[in-house]
């Protein structure tokens, strides 16, 4: 079997225009994360510039309105640019940068990654082009005028069903024509090797430090972690470090969109079959051909017909368990987290919480759950108005 | 030894990309013995995938459109069944792995050979990867055909090395749609496969002109043309066969 396997998942399907630019990749990045310069100068930026360690705060309200296990809530949603997707984005320009690169291209979904891209791109002075779906440049419209602003190309793709899964698309087919002096910061678990294993070390970093501040807090480990899971690197970064604590539940939340009966969901996990696509085996969201099924959620973030293949591996071990949720619980579970503890969370958050809310009253009042809080959701109100029946537009 | 050594038999081979089921089944088998009888020596069935990435626009707008026409991997191997009917050209099978993954490696392969198809193409399935599917393929003698790009370099040696049927030579960076000009030192990427094996190269990724064929088969053992087909057939839809014999006749005396 090939490199980068979780079990039966992973690998390099990859076209042969990029494999050597994948070989390098992986050297590069084996040679820099052992390497105390680096990841010095990456750990200054988490902490100087993207505002790590994020905090660990308590939910007491919530704790007490929902009258179970203990809700302490991982608050990426305070970092920099609004989501734990600073965290690879930074690792991965910086890797990029010592690779001698002057240029980077990402796809994004909700427009969170493009946006830290973009951000890490300004900041490290590289040239940046983002590649976003044409329905998600209409839903999140905000943030393509942000992109821009930090000084991003930002291209509407209008191919396929014009979601994340197609900006994944044209992001590949833009490498292969330019990879020379180009850097692909893929924003996810997902794709070829190195990327599932790159992203998730640079997304662990939240559970590396969640684990510090729970024990700290309540003298001893949780009994689940939480969090919602598109392609899965919040998930992967949250679980990460609690993957050896056997009695900690790890637990993804994707989204169920109009519900996993109906054809309008992106339940990966309950739904998909195996396949592959997007450079690794995993499961996805398919027909009995294996063409890709269109998807859909609320949560332009979680809008993806795949999951990372380390979830897949997770899963199939029985080590981690994904749970489907719908835009309703979803919508529910974001006004409810506004309006309990004044934190007005991601949608695709929100996702997470929702489960929380249904779990947290089953545990005792000893024991205690983390969710990971993967964005701010400044950028969903708008849509979620327009989801009440408000016409307010951005 | 496939039937696709024949394809390379007699001088230059000029090998013919079209997708299955674009503008639909039936004229996928008419324009396929057109271009048989215009001079093709060889034909690429592109089965098509929902989310081509290797692909440029003008092959992608036509899997849509195949897709959308009701194209199946099952209704492709039908298609191969029509032209055998008539036809003994070699044939093989573009793809990507998941439409193959999905019929079963076995099923999939097992129906190449009853059918007649002598190899495959699958531009996500790398040398690395290859080992998921190539001792079945072989066992129903189909050739799982090697790609080489300009950024192989190292590598390529490796790949020819265990090509069988012939390799494709990837012309340029990027995905698969006509350009202006190629770059590419095709020559020294061939004169390297030359030192380790005599399985026959073709050239394809960008070709359109009867120029830019003549040059490409002058150092190597043939051409692969694919979007300038694609594009006439998007344009003349089921009225594309007088135009096909056209280009394909005026590809064939150029490269001969
Ligand atoms: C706030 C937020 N959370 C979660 C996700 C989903 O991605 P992942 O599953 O990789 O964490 C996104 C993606 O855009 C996001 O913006």
């Amino acid at each position: 079997m090939s490199k980068g396997r979780f079990g039966e998942f992973g690998g390099q399907y990859i076209s042969e225009t990029l494999m050597n630019e994948l070989i390098n990749l992986e050297e590069q990045y084996e040679y820099y994360k052992n390497n105390p310069e680096f990841n010095q100068e990456l750990n200054t930026l988490l902490n100087e510039y993207a505002g790590r360690p994020s905090l660990l705060y308590y939910a007491e309200k919530m704790t007490q309105d929902l009258g179970g296990a203990k809700i302490y809530l991982k608050r990426e949603d305070l970092n920099h640019t609004g989501s734990h997707k600073i965290n690879n984005v930074l690792g991965q320009v910086l890797l990029a940068k010592k690779m001698g690169k002057t240029r980077v291209i990402a796809e994004t979904g909700a427009g969170q990654h493009g946006v830290a891209t973009a951000t890490a791109a300004a900041l490290m002075g590289m040239e940046c082009e983002i590649f976003m779906g044409k329905e998600d440049t209409d839903r999140q419209a905000l943030n393509v005028y942000r992109m821009e602003l930090l000084g991003a190309k930002v291209h509407a793709v209008t191919s396929g069903t014009q979601t994340l899964k197609d900006a994944v698309n044209e992001t590949m087919r833009e490498w292969s024509c330019r990879v020379a002096d180009t850097h692909y910061v893929l924003g996810s678990v997902m794709g070829p090797h190195p990327f599932p294993m790159m992203v998730r070390d640079f997304q662990s970093v939240i559970s590396k430090e969640a684990r510090e501040q729970i024990l700290e807090k309540e003298g001893k480990l949780p009994d689940a972690v939480l969090a919602c899971v598109g392609g899965g690197s919040n998930a992967m970064g949250m679980f990460y470090n609690f993957i050896n604590d056997e009695g900690v539940r790890l637990i993804g939340c994707e989204a169920a969109g109009q519900g996993v009966d109906t054809d309008r969901h992106a339940a990966t996990m309950a739904k998909g079959t195996l396949g592959v696509f997007h450079g690794m085996k995993s499961y996805f969201c398919q027909d009995e051909y294996g063409q890709i099924a269109p998807v859909y959620s609320i949560s332009a973030g979680l809008d993806y017909p795949g999951i990372g293949p380390e979830h897949a591996y997770l899963r199939d071990s029985g080590r981690a368990q994904y749970v489907p949720v719908t835009d309703d619980e979803a919508v529910d579970a974001f006004e409810y987290m506004a309006r309990m503890e004044g934190i007005i969370c991601a949608i695709e958050s929100a996702h997470a919480v929702a489960y929380a809310r249904k779990l947290a009253p089953q545990m005792g009042k000893d024991e205690s759950m983390i969710i990971c809080l993967s964005g701010r959701g400044d950028k969903d109100v708008a849509a979620i108005a327009r989801y009440r029946g408000v016409e307010i537009y951005e | 030894m496939s039937r696709i050594a024949d394809a390379f038999a007699g001088g230059k081979a000029f090998i013919a990309f079209l997708t299955a089921g674009d503008p639909y089944a039936d004229k996928t088998v008419d324009y396929i013995l057109a271009m048989e009888e215009a001079g093709a020596d060889m034909i690429e069935i592109g089965i098509p995938f929902s989310d081509p990435t290797a692909e440029g626009i003008v092959i992608q707008e036509a899997s849509i459109r195949a897709l959308n026409a009701g194209m199946t991997t099952d209704k492709a191997f039908e298609i191969v069944e029509k032209v055998r009917e008539k036809s003994q050209i070699p044939l093989a099978f573009m793809t990507y792995l998941n439409p193959v993954f999905h019929y079963g490696y076995e099923n999939f392969f097992g129906r190449c050979e009853s059918v007649g198809v002598s190899g495959i193409i699958i531009p996500d399935l790398p040398y690395e990867e290859k080992d998921e599917l190539s001792h079945i393929a072989q066992a129903h003698g189909v050739d799982v055909i090697s790609m080489i790009a300009p950024t192989s370099r190292q590598r390529i040696q490796r790949i020819a090395k265990e090509a069988a049927g012939f390799i494709y030579v990837v012309s340029s960076m990027g995905v698969t749609g006509v350009r202006a000009s190629i770059e590419t030192d095709i020559a020294s990427i061939i004169k390297s496969i030359r030192e380790v094996t005599d399985v026959p190269t073709a050239v394809g990724f960008g070709i359109s002109t009867p120029k830019q064929a003549e040059k490409m088969a002058g150092v190597s053992d043939g051409v692969i043309i694919g979007s300038a087909i694609v594009k006439l057939i998007a344009k003349y839809g089921e009225h594309a066969e007088g135009a096909l014999r056209e280009y394909v006749k005026s590809i064939k005396d150029a490269i001969s």
